[in-house]
């Protein structure tokens, strides 16, 4: 068992919605903080360093609302994973 | 997602709800001051056929929705699909599962409904008395003349409405396209 606790994330989107309405749709997929950075700025486009960081980080959830909102994720550039022991693992050690 | 929240959320993407309301006044505007030439034109001729009269109101109210229809729908779903296709070409990518493509989609509908309903309504409720009349319900006044007076409050309305979006004053506004309505039916009794 893991759990995702932090990413650091390379987007690129339109400039709407703007980074305030992006972030509210990406935090409204599961219970993390979004932290946004504004990177580049372009005639069309953006690029965001997004940095969402929670107890277990549903990242398929967070991908879907990246491309719902017409961006699209460059790549992934810090993980941070805990991983826990379960009852099952600890009994067949 | 809520559909108005939605609705909403595309318009916002589409930037839409602006040329919604121009769209509404501007063909609403279209429909009132065509019933207005119609029913002043009737009530200078001294015609009393009511039937005749709606006949006519309603020919042109059902032309002037459907054109508001199918003109606004050709003409948003091609500015929509343009602007879909040049943000997919600035970003690289295809945007055909996102909410821009789904605004892309609906939003034409939308305005072409405000383009059409407008008119349509507003012309409704202009030759409402005509209607009234046909039915037997006893009125204050002439039918035409309740039209007439219908359709300059409608006109009034719509620039009112237009001087409180504006942010200037509504009742100049008003008035401005009062003025307007005048000339209309000046027009209209010299002919």
């Amino acid at each position: 068992m893991h759990r995702v606790k932090r990413l650091v994330l390379d987007v690129l989107k339109p400039h709407t919605p703007n980074v305030l309405d992006f972030s509210r749709h990406l935090a409204e997929h599961g219970s993390h903080r979004v932290k946004t950075c504004v990177v580049e700025m372009d005639d069309k486009t953006e690029t965001l360093q997004l940095v969402i960081e929670g107890e277990d980080i549903d990242f398929e959830g967070i991908q879907q609302a990246i491309s719902e909102n017409g961006a699209s994720l460059h790549s992934i550039d810090e993980v941070e994973i805990e991983g826990s022991e379960t009852e099952a693992d600890a009994d067949s050690d | 997602m809520a559909l108005l929240k939605r609705l909403r959320y595309w318009s916002y993407l589409a930037g839409s709800g602006d040329i919604a309301r121009r769209y509404f006044v501007v063909n609403g505007f279209d429909g009132a001051l065509t019933m207005l030439g119609l029913v002043t034109g009737f009530h200078f001729s001294g015609t009393e056929d009511l039937k005749l009269m709606l006949s006519g109101c309603v020919g042109a109210a059902v032309a002037l929705g459907i054109s508001g229809i199918s003109s606004a729908y050709l003409s948003e779903s091609a500015e929509q699909r343009r602007a879909l296709t040049e943000l997919e070409e600035a970003m690289v990518s295809d945007l055909s599962d996102s909410e821009h493509a789904n605004a892309a989609k609906t939003l034409p509908v939308l305005v072409a409904m405000a383009n059409g309903l407008a008119p349509m309504l507003l012309s409704i409720l202009i030759i409402s008395p005509l209607w009234l009349a046909q039915a037997g319900v006893p009125l204050p006044l002439q039918p035409l003349l309740l039209s007439i007076l219908l359709a300059l409050g409608s006109i009034f309305f719509l620039g009112a409405f237009l001087g409180s979006v504006g942010g200037t004053s509504w009742l100049v506004s008003g008035v401005k396209t009062l003025l307007i309505a005048g000339i209309t039916m000046g027009l209209i009794m010299l002919i």
